[in-house]
């Protein structure tokens, strides 16, 4: 397969995974926060599934208390600096701010929410402590942010905790899995570092076999392992040079230098859900000079959000509604040439030299505990199958609560 | 079209605005190229004894994005020679005859000193004199400036010393420094005042540096009380004018000025008895220019409102203005929410639940259903929710008819006159942690 980044420079590159949304300057912080009306019972704090306190954070920055701001956001959401810039915002925070009601733009309260959290980043200010250590000690599976925010208010609790990470590296999908133009690794593991540092130990490379054998040796524990690997399409040609599912091809582009990470000239995608736009926009983004979702339903039936789609259509991707995937069609030489689909009017093969599968993941089928025993929690996308950050740091958060009730804390 | 040609006092100029004596008009250069866009007079910075100003000037207050909401400044009269600011008087005067050009004075309370600056400044062609017996920041130290306009006789007897060799038109800057701005009114009409300009700045600190601790403006890490002036000192400024202009025993003109920003502060102004109006902090912040909207928003109001002269306005608001003891209690007036307009922020509610007489039901937010909802029973009528609300006309106050005659405090407390009906329902908040 060709690899089309080398079409591109090292500068177009960088800017073609530049942040998508740039942070504010102080100045537009300010003009932006004496925008926010200040609602009671405010509708974005009702959407965030987190319940951060929305007109409180942006109240702090219009007055110069960043520190503050940024507290009431962590205080709920530990992983508020990626929320910052992964989170569907049109969809809950800014979907619901009433301005859309007075027919204006809705504050922006994600680029808001990362001026506060970049500002304790880069002052490297810590704002939470360990709680009184109270002996008891809570496993947690998975290093993603459920996990990591349940051991965050352990630690709060003052419980100890320790976290097997069968990865090498921290963090979950936000380290390996959000697209690169909303966050990179160094954010993310910035924001780790930060939940590590209140004497989480972490062990990573660590593979969990048994929760049962963990029950001996904690008094609780929190099982975040997320989804399995992406599902296979189940048609002839799967296993073509020239075929990778979605997250194996973010993942290596996130942990590579951009370069490093081949991309075929004409790539087809198939699927269309939220990561299926990710692998699309970054294909096209390493410079593929076509790069298409196939997808078997139509343009109406498509899972990604609205604004996701419109992203890959201003990136230039290409889209064929209502073209089922029959067999990736062979070249002479065991690479891909093409994807066969059916349509309405029959067979038609879409020439490509790539690729990339994003049908969604299967569950984790490897591992397994008692939805039932008391001291077994469960939080993240492998207890909600598959959504945001913000609701695994939600779940991770309300774990934590019920975890300490139980160890006998206040359970706050 | 409407007529914005004025007549204050006797001093004419093409239109009510005047720039006021300050940094504007500091210099030939400023008030030539003000007149040129539009300005129709200036009274000049104050000319006296040249003083040595200090660095660092004036200190700002900002209201969340705008910049100037108010402003104060401790620097001093002008540190120009005497004979420098005459001769460019004379100069504008020459080559503006038409526009208004008045001299704003202050020297040591002497009566020779006064004498003199007066003849002086009539020997430029000067429409005017404006005595400065407001400034409330370092002259005030020397004896001048508001150390006069806070005392009735000082101010009679320097109006008195003025009015002994002044030919033209005597204007007294009034301080509102003062308990009571009409007893300094009256002194200078005793005096012989033909007219009266207010407010100067209002004595203030305008804010702390908190890192250093520092007052605003600094000067070397120390600073002073400063004149106070910009949109903010508005309300004060229309106060204080209307007290004046309402005086039966002032009844001459009365030039406006403090927080003049746009034409509808001059409407108001001249609506509560300004007879021309005088502009300095917009000016600061946005140049001359804004000289041409505020002529041409005031006449197209005017034209809208069938206002012909600046005489149809002046002084229609001024009989409205009565003591408390006159307001009817039978007035009675409900908050209306407009439903389709509201956007369910729910500002009204706390603004009243807390601020007010808890008057606003919450309602469950669901299905875009209304979240609020006026208690008839419990609403006074206070307006607050209507101030609160970030949507144009969706809180309004309407009147509740009644079949009571009006009747005020006064009729009332002589035991005539009958008070409507008013709900039980006030003053009956309760609170539970829990809620």
């Amino acid at each position: 397969m060709p690899d089309s980044t080398g079409a591109l420079t090292d500068e177009q590159l960088a800017s073609n995974f530049a942040d998508i949304a740039p942070a504010l300057t102080s100045d537009a912080a300010l003009l932006e926060a004496n925008k926010c009306l200040f609602c009671h019972d405010a509708p974005c704090t009702i959407a965030c599934p987190t319940h951060i306190d929305v007109p409180a954070f942006i109240k702090k920055i219009a007055t110069g208390n960043l520190r503050g701001s940024a507290r009431v956001i962590l205080d709920v959401n530990p992983f508020g600096h990626s929320c910052a810039r992964a989170c569907p915002v049109e969809v809950l925070c800014e979907g619901a701010c009433v301005l859309n009601d007075r027919d204006e733009q809705p504050i922006k309260i994600a680029l808001l929410q990362r001026h506060a959290t970049d500002y304790v980043l880069e002052k490297k200010l810590k704002l939470f402590e360990p709680g009184k250590r109270t002996g008891k000690r809570v496993a947690i599976v998975g290093a993603g942010p459920a996990g990591l925010a349940c051991a965050r208010d352990l630690r709060r609790h003052g419980h100890d905790v320790t976290v097997f990470e069968a990865k090498t590296q921290p963090g979950g999908l936000n380290t390996y899995g959000i697209a690169e133009y909303k966050l990179k690794a160094d954010v993310a593991l910035a924001e780790v570092q930060d939940i590590l540092d209140l004497g989480v130990e972490l062990k990573t490379g660590v593979t969990v076999e048994s929760i049962d054998r963990l029950l001996t040796q904690y008094d609780a524990v929190f099982v975040g392992v997320g989804l399995g690997t992406t599902k296979r399409l189940g048609i002839p040609g799967e296993d073509l040079r020239g075929v990778v599912d979605a997250l194996t091809f973010i993942e290596h582009l996130k942990t590579h230098p951009y370069r490093e990470t081949t991309v075929g000239r004409q790539v087809v995608v198939i699927g269309a859900g939220n990561t299926a736009i990710d692998a699309v926009t970054q294909a096209k983004r390493l410079g593929a000079a076509a790069a298409t979702i196939v997808y078997r339903r139509g343009e109406a039936d498509m899972p990604c959000y609205h604004y996701e789609y419109e992203l890959a259509k201003r990136d230039g991707c290409g889209f064929r509604f209502n073209a089922a995937p029959q067999r990736i069609v062979p070249n002479g030489s065991g690479a891909v040439a093409g994807v066969e689909v059916r349509t309405a009017s029959g067979s038609e093969t879409i020439p490509c030299d790539m690729v990339i599968v994003a049908i969604g993941q299967g569950s984790r089928t490897e591992l397994t505990w008692s939805k039932s025993h008391p001291k077994v929690f469960v939080g993240g996308d492998c207890a909600n199958g598959g959504a945001e950050i913000v609701n695994a740091a939600a779940e991770g958060v309300a774990a934590a609560k019920k975890i300490d009730a139980m160890l006998g804390g206040k359970g706050r | 079209m409407a007529e914005l040609r004025t007549n204050f006092a006797g001093i004419e100029s093409p239109n009510p605005f005047w720039l006021a004596s300050g940094p504007p008009t500091n210099t030939y250069g400023q008030v030539a190229k003000a007149f040129d866009q539009g300005w129709g007079g200036a009274v000049w910075k104050t000319i006296g004894e040249p003083i040595i100003n200090v660095f660092s000037r004036y200190g700002s207050v900002d209201l969340g994005q705008t910049r100037m909401m108010g402003f104060n400044n401790i620097e001093l009269i002008s540190d120009r020679p005497i004979a420098e600011n005459l001769k460019e008087i004379a100069e504008v005067k020459r080559n503006y005859p038409k526009h208004a050009v008045i001299a704003s004075l202050m020297v040591e309370s002497k009566r020779e000193a006064w004498h003199e600056m007066v003849k002086q400044t009539e020997d430029t062609g000067a429409d005017g004199i404006e005595l400065n017996f407001g400034c409330p920041h370092g002259m005030s130290e020397r004896g001048m400036g508001s150390a006069v306009g806070q005392v009735p006789d000082y101010t009679c007897q320097i109006v008195e010393w003025v009015k002994e060799v002044a030919m033209i038109p005597v204007i007294v800057k009034l301080t509102p420094n003062v308990t009571d701005i009409t007893y300094i009114a009256r002194a200078a009409v005793k005096g012989g005042a033909d007219a009266l300009s207010l407010i100067n700045t209002i004595n203030s600190i305008v804010g702390v540096d908190l890192s250093t601790f520092e007052p605003q403006p600094s000067v070397a890490g120390k600073s002073s009380h400063g004149g106070y002036c910009g949109p903010a000192v508005k309300p004060i400024a229309l106060h204080l004018v209307s007290a004046v202009a309402a005086d039966p025993s002032v009844k001459i003109p009365v030039s406006g000025i403090g927080g003049i920003a746009s034409w509808r502060d001059a409407a108001e102004f001249i609506a509560l008895g300004a007879g021309s109006l005088q502009v300095c902090t917009a000016v600061m912040h946005y140049g001359f220019r804004i000289v041409e909207d505020l002529i041409d928003g005031l006449a197209n109001w005017m034209d809208e409102r069938g206002h012909r002269t600046l005489a149809d306005v002046r002084g229609r608001a001024l009989p409205r203005v009565t003591k408390w003891e006159e307001l009817d209690l039978n007035y009675h007036l409900l908050a209306h929410i407009d439903q389709d307009k509201c956007i369910k922020c729910e500002l009204c509610w706390t603004a009243c639940e807390d601020g007010a007489h808890q008057a606003i039901r919450r309602l469950e937010r669901n299905n875009g259903g209304p979240v609020v909802e006026i208690i008839e029973e419990a609403c006074v009528g206070c307006n607050l929710c209507a101030a609160v609300c970030p949507v144009q006309d969706c809180i309004t106050m309407r009147k509740v008819p009644n079949d009571y005659a009006p009747v005020t405090w006064k009729e009332y407390a002589a035991g005539t006159g009958k008070l409507a009906p008013r709900s039980e329902h006030f003053h009956t908040a309760t609170w539970s942690k829990s809620r």
